[in-house]
């Protein structure tokens, strides 16, 4: 294609963009401040909205770390190992994608509600999970859960064992194996599933708002407060609401986007860009 | 089977593709488990030992390098495993750049490398942990004709050099013929036979052997090699009436082939001095005799045990 055939496309490509997300973003910021600065500032430095803040804090720090453990470790297995049964594990991992966040809401609420098969014995035990703090973690990793299985996946398949063995035959053991090899190797596309990871635990309503009913100041993430600022019509505090958590969102991206561009070789040739890297190539839905 | 490769030797695994050779290879890396037989290094018995322990060098057919990791840092890999004190590490990892000639490609990346330059890190970094055992799979299979002709020969020197006992898995005579002095020839799995390239190639102990090590036409239903096949103006005793069909030239070698009288189609490989002595011309009838230098050795069966040692 020469440059000016390319020019179509492009007008195409980035009005869709603007018409999608810049002009609905950019909206809400302004909207943020219509009332000044300060408006915005006392809207969501309330109480209610720091303890929405903060909880939305706390769910990711542990739903977060959990998925990239475990997503990490199912990636392995698909990858490294042969048994029986592999497609089942495949196929599982991408429930949450494939189903609404509010039947995993309500998934859970039947399993661990108070009459549920879970929820009897842990109530019997004092631990409350729906309408708590632990059924919103517990939600925000089931529908952040396949995130970092599939962005990993296809980068251990590409790397392939090679380096692994090479690693072992010069003594490295399984644990400096996975640290100095797998790990530095799958760092690109673990770090895209974990920006992933986060913008859906950090941005979940749907399944939240069914197990953490919703309580102001108790069980409010700050999605939550952002619809129910919407319901009050308060409006200034659900701009601004919005206005954060876009911007912890962005900040997660960049810290990730930092580490991407850290390591590896800085100048690369064309040739060899072209038949790798550990770049992961997937679309996912959610 | 059974295979003893010579310390300090350099032991070519020869066969077709397919064969076994890069598994035996890794069973003896311990990269895969041996379903019965046993390994031994330096007398040792390795069998239940993993890879991390065994302390070989492996090169991988295509090198395998850590592409995250510079060649200085891939090279040192083996020595920061083991925990080295990082100025021994440094003098050591110069030592082998210098040894494989890459030290001034120290800081880059295998990205930034050819295929011989990575292949060249890659025996660096197996060499690093002093390996009692070098392996080689198909070291040169990756390279392109010239670099090949020129990293053998290199390899060759080294050898010297190091003396370190090799063992390396190629399907290319050729290859196994300059670079090693010892050849072990298998085929579907089974070791065909063992020795100095010369033997193999003169005394054969079998057809597939005799087969795969070099050029064969066949003379009365006999494989021979076609360079044993000489023609001549006049009868000669023993010597078969045929018909030169075509001559072609391919430099200083000129293949000949013929319609032996009786045998059918056969061929022979002469030097373009020959042809010239002989003033030989398609169509015309020559007597074909045959000097045997490379006759079949047959003997009674192959030898099928199953144990590997490496001294």
């Amino acid at each position: 294609m020469t440059a000016r055939s390319r020019w179509p496309v492009r007008v195409v490509a980035l009005s869709y963009l603007a018409l999608l997300i810049v002009v609905p973003v950019g909206s809400v910021f302004y909207r943020a401040f219509a009332h000044g600065f300060v408006a915005a500032w006392v809207a969501i430095t309330t109480p209610d909205a720091l303890h929405a803040l903060w909880l939305t804090l706390v769910v990711a720090l542990i739903a977060v770390p959990l998925n990239t453990v475990f997503g990490v470790g199912v990636a392995l297995i698909l990858a490294r190992h042969r048994f029986r049964g592999a497609w089942l594990l495949d196929a599982l991992i991408d429930i949450p994608l494939a189903v609404s966040p509010v039947v995993v809401g309500l998934a859970l609420v039947l399993a661990y509600g108070q009459t549920g098969w879970f929820g009897r014995p842990l109530a019997a035990a004092g631990i409350t999970v729906i309408y708590a703090v632990p059924g919103i973690v517990m939600a925000s990793a089931v529908v952040s859960l396949p995130y970092v299985v599939r962005s990993v996946l296809p980068v251990l398949l590409e790397i392939g064992t090679d380096q692994e063995e090479a690693a072992a035959t010069l003594g490295a053991g399984p644990a400096a194996v996975f640290s100095r090899v797998t790990l530095p190797s799958i760092r690109r596309g673990l770090a895209y599933g974990v920006t992933l990871t986060t913008a859906r635990v950090l941005g979940e309503f749907g399944a939240v708002v069914v197990v953490s009913g919703n309580i102001t100041g108790k069980t409010q993430t700050m999605t939550l407060f952002i619809s129910n600022s919407v319901e009050n019509l308060n409006s200034t505090a659900a701009y601004a609401g919005a206005v954060l958590l876009a911007l912890l969102a962005l900040f997660v991206l960049a810290v990730m986007s930092a580490e991407k561009k850290e390591r590896g070789p800085r100048w690369r040739s064309r040739s060899d860009r072209s038949q790798s890297d550990s770049e992961p190539h997937l679309l996912l839905t959610g | 089977m059974t295979l003893d490769v010579p310390e300090g030797s350099l032991t070519a695994l020869l066969g077709p593709s397919g064969g076994g050779k890069s598994t035996l290879l890794r069973v003896v890396a311990g990269l895969e488990t041996p379903d019965n037989g046993s390994i031994e290094i330096d007398g040792r018995d390795v069998t239940g030992l993993p890879a991390r322990e065994r302390g070989i060098g492996f090169c991988f057919q295509h090198y395998a390098p850590f592409r995250h990791l510079s060649v200085r840092r891939n090279v040192a890999f083996g020595l920061e495993v083991r925990r080295r004190p990082k100025a021994e590490i440094r003098r050591r990892v110069d030592e082998l750049l210098e040894l494989v000639h890459i030290e001034h490609l120290a800081e880059r990346y295998p990205s930034q490398l050819s295929g011989g330059q990575r292949q060249r890190m890659a025996l660096a970094r197996a060499l690093a942990i002093e390996p009692t055992v070098l392996l080689l799979d198909e070291p040169f299979g990756a390279l392109d004709a010239q670099v090949r002709e020129e990293l053998r020969s290199w390899l060759r020197d080294l050898h010297e050099q190091i003396s370190v006992t090799t063992l390396l898995v190629t399907h290319d005579q050729d290859e196994a013929m300059e670079v090693a002095d010892q050849l072990a020839v298998i085929n579907e799995g089974r070791l065909e036979q063992v020795g100095a390239p010369t033997d193999l190639y003169d005394r054969p102990a079998s057809d597939f052997v005799l087969r795969f090590l070099g050029p064969v036409t066949e003379l009365d239903g006999v494989a021979v090699r076609p360079h044993d096949l000489a023609l001549h103006r006049e009868p000669v005793p023993g010597g078969r009436r045929a018909l030169v069909q075509r001559i072609t030239h391919l430099g200083f070698e000129v293949r000949v082939d013929l319609d032996v009288e009786g045998a059918g189609a056969a061929w022979a490989q002469l030097t373009r001095p020959d042809v010239g002595v002989l003033g030989l011309t398609e169509g015309e009838r020559v007597w074909v005799s045959h000097s045997a230098s490379a006759q079949q050795r047959r003997r009674g069966g192959l030898r099928d045990v199953a144990s590997l040692s490496v001294s």
